[in-house]
């Protein structure tokens, strides 16, 4: 039971933590892009993605599900029932998060910033480094942000993960399963685990995120 | 030459029409206020002359060449030229960066001695390891001042560069920018509600009132001897509005 | 010094995630045949997976990967060749599975029983009573509060077969929406029995998530016995010819060790919290 626990966590850890760090990879630029850029469509877009904050993980599952399945258009990647899969879906509901508040960070900051790197002589390269450095701070909790949907998040992947002992089983889906068997006691446990790690996590990114203020 | 060439600047926001077919010249090496009531269209004007914004017609050469108005095409000018906002900001770094960055941006290596210079002649030398945002209002425009003079700008270009700061700050910042001008040879545009530092520190001075410039001449002549009515009721503090 | 930091932050993210890919990758080499075994959350909670996979594991050299859903989701899992093997508890939809050549071919593998389950005051006065539907006729006529999960699962699928066997038209019931007794919560059987509890309202469960749960609920066991209350469940290796992915070999494998003397045997002997909970009767022919 130990090491099913030890594997149970650091699974999580491993899905959560992939999924957050390929989602800002992806997400970060587009946010940084969509906020310093002036558009048309640039309203659709941050109304897509505000809206998709609250995309249910069970339909982002449930999409993800249909494509990799045996049956469906991926089926041959033999993805389903993978902790991969379990990544693809949380990526995919952190996405549009670091998205929209990078681009509020940005664009919130994006106006005098540019303008003063601007008058003094930036280039548009350095504008929009100097513009996203000032920005750090949000894009930061934007990424905690998302990395805190990803690892509560628990319809998706049970979804796509099917919840399989030693494979595919993370935390969230641990607790169901012990809620179901009636072990009330051992879910709550896995609970505070759960918690306990998403507070390390955001103790961490908090500090690097004062130091990005003293700095 | 003229420093900066401005011909038929018109701009409205909506309806209304804040810049109205403006002409303006500096001529180089010229310290030139331009003073007037608030909301006539001063830092309009200067956002345009920077090419911060386009005007709805007109255009304006610096240095000889006319601006484009399009942010990557008009970067080797900008970079003869500098601005210091009315409401200057600081980045999220330490007051000496915020200077270096002017430098930075430009390549330049050997920053230090160059960023502790300008610093010093701001009387901000001590407060060079703070967070620029942290200054105080008049600290803010210290630091503004310095990093936009650090580069030897070739034109330089102020809105209300004095606006929160006391008598003896004032006053240093005046020397500043009066002994930058002799060092330099620069060319500086300055705009201002205070008559009094017009009549202090600029050789020519243009009235601007309700989008226009109703008139400009030596300093003491429009002081002195106005012939516009409006410029002789706003230079005497008659004008109400 | 601040672009030291960034890179430090990079490298300790990417050696993290390395370090963490390697453990996964060594965790899962070497392994085992993986054998996809979709089957309903009554086997898993129940425990009786775990008594009784370890044996096939090692027989076969091979690694179980069990899915546990609803019925419904089982089947479509086989549909979909996402499943090797089926282990669930809905004869009709079961049959229809393999008759559309899905699966191929299904056998009995054992039954558990469901109970009618509520509040020991019981308003409805159904205790004892031993018959199913006229108990449900009961609950009916007194309009004493009814939890169903409603989540077409194979305990939802026997609830609706018993209200029409009691002479109800199950539609018409779950129609009713001005009704405030028949609650139709569209959820697993944990909640569904809390839920029943919180409102002290009759429900049907099945034994072995009975057991797991009672020593947390408000509710005793009112009608059992019933021939129509026994729940049977059945094994369908997933028809290989559907799809090339499907490990149709380890499905019958799988069938075959269930339905074995052996395995069948110690279905008997699992116990829950000192209660046998299955009742072996394979129907495979020997
Ligand atoms: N972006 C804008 N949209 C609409 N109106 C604007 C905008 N910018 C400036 N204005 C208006 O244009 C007029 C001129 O503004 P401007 O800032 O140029 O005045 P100013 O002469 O610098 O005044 P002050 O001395 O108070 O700084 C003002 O009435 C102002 O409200
Ligand atoms: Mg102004």
């Amino acid at each position: 039971m130990e090491s099913d626990l030890l594997n149970v966590t650091l699974l999580s850890i491993f899905v959560s933590g992939t999924a957050t760090l390929l989602a800002s990879l992806l997400a970060i630029p587009l946010g940084c892009f969509f906020g310093m850029r002036k558009f048309r469509g640039k309203e659709v877009i941050r109304t897509i993605t505000y809206t998709l904050y609250g995309f249910p993980p069970v339909v982002a599952g449930l999409v993800l599900y249909i494509l990799l399945s045996n049956s469906g258009p991926l089926g041959s990647l033999q993805l389903l029932f993978t902790p991969t899969a379990m990544i693809l879906a949380q990526t995919l509901l952190v996405v549009p998060i670091v998205i929209g508040l990078t681009m509020s960070a940005v664009s919130t900051t994006s106006k005098d910033y540019t303008e003063t790197a601007i008058i003094l002589g930036a280039d548009s390269w350095r504008t929009a480094r100097t513009v996203i450095h000032e920005a750090r701070v949000g894009i930061i909790s934007a990424v905690m942000i998302g990395f805190g949907r990803a690892l509560a998040e628990v319809g998706a992947v049970m979804l796509v993960g099917g919840n399989i002992q030693w494979h595919t089983r993370v935390l969230t889906t641990a607790i169901v399963l012990e809620t179901r068997e009636g072990n009330f006691g051992y879910g709550l446990a896995l609970g505070a685990i759960l918690l306990t790690i998403g507070m390390i996590f955001f103790y961490l990114m908090k500090r690097y995120q004062d130091k990005g203020m003293l700095t | 030459m003229n420093a900066i060439q401005a011909k038929g600047i018109s701009k409205s926001y909506r309806e209304r029409k804040v810049l109205k077919e403006i002409d303006l010249e500096v001529e180089e090496g010229d310290i030139f206020a331009i003073i007037g009531p608030s909301g006539a269209g001063k830092t309009t004007l200067l956002r345009i002359l920077c090419s911060l914004q386009p005007p709805d017609s007109g255009t304006v050469a610096i240095l000889g060449r006319q601006i484009s108005f399009k942010a990557t095409e008009d970067l080797q000018l900008r970079r003869r030229m500098s601005f210091i906002s009315q409401k200057p900001i600081a980045f999220r770094n330490s007051v000496r960066e915020n200077v270096a960055y002017s430098l930075k941006v430009r390549g330049v290596e050997d920053r230090k001695e160059m960023v502790d210079n300008a610093l010093q002649h701001v009387g901000l030398l001590d407060l060079a390891d703070n967070l620029g945002m942290t200054l105080s209002g008049g600290e803010l425009q210290r630091m503004a001042f310095a990093r936009a003079t650090v580069y030897n700008p070739e034109v330089l270009i102020l809105d209300e560069f004095t606006a929160h700061l006391d008598p003896y700050n004032i006053k240093m910042l005046e020397d500043a920018l009066i002994s930058y001008q002799k060092e330099n040879g620069a060319t500086i545009l300055t705009v201002t509600h205070n008559m009094f530092q017009a009549k202090r520190i600029a050789r020519t001075t243009a009235v601007m009132l309700d989008g226009q410039i109703v008139e400009q001449n030596d300093t003491a002549t429009i002081f002195n001897n106005p012939t516009d009515e409006r410029t002789g009721q706003f230079v005497k503090g008659e004008m109400i509005f | 010094m601040k672009k030291n930091q960034m890179i430090a932050i990079a490298i300790a993210a990417i050696v993290i995630l390395a370090a963490f890919s390697t453990w996964y990758l060594i965790a899962n080499k070497d392994k085992p045949v993986s054998v996809i075994l979709a089957t309903t959350t009554s086997t898993q909670d129940s425990g009786l997976l775990d008594y009784i996979l370890p044996d096939f594991n090692s027989k076969y050299d091979a690694d179980v990967k069990v899915i546990a859903v609803g019925t419904g989701q089982a089947l479509e899992l086989g549909r979909n060749g996402d499943a090797d093997v089926l282990f669930v508890h809905s004869p009709a939809k079961e049959i229809d599975f393999v008759d559309q050549g899905y699966g191929l071919y299904r056998w009995k593998v054992m039954y558990n029983q469901f109970v009618i389950v509520g509040p020991a005051s019981d308003p409805a006065g159904i205790n004892g009573t031993a018959l199913a539907k006229d108990a449900l006729g009961m609950i009916y006529n007194t309009g004493s509060k009814f939890c169903s999960r409603g989540d077409q699962s194979g305990t939802h699928t026997a609830e609706q077969k018993l209200w029409t066997s009691a002479g109800y038209n199950y539609t018409g019931i779950t129609m009713q929406s001005n009704s405030s007794w028949y609650l139709s919560l569209g959820q697993g059987m944990g909640d569904t029995l809390l839920t029943a509890s919180e409102k002290q309202a009759y429900t049907i469960v099945d034994e072995a998530t009975w057991f797991n749960l009672e020593s947390g609920l408000d509710l005793v066991i009112l009608v059992k016995g019933d021939a129509v209350l026994f729940n049977q469940y059945g094994v369908i290796p997933v028809n290989g010819t559907m799809h090339p992915a499907i490990n149709e070999e380890m499905g019958v494998n799988f069938a075959n060790w269930v339905t074995s003397p052996e395995t069948q045997a110690m279905i008997a002997n699992y116990t829950l919290k000192g209660n046998q909970v299955f009742t072996p009767n394979t129907d495979r022919k020997p």
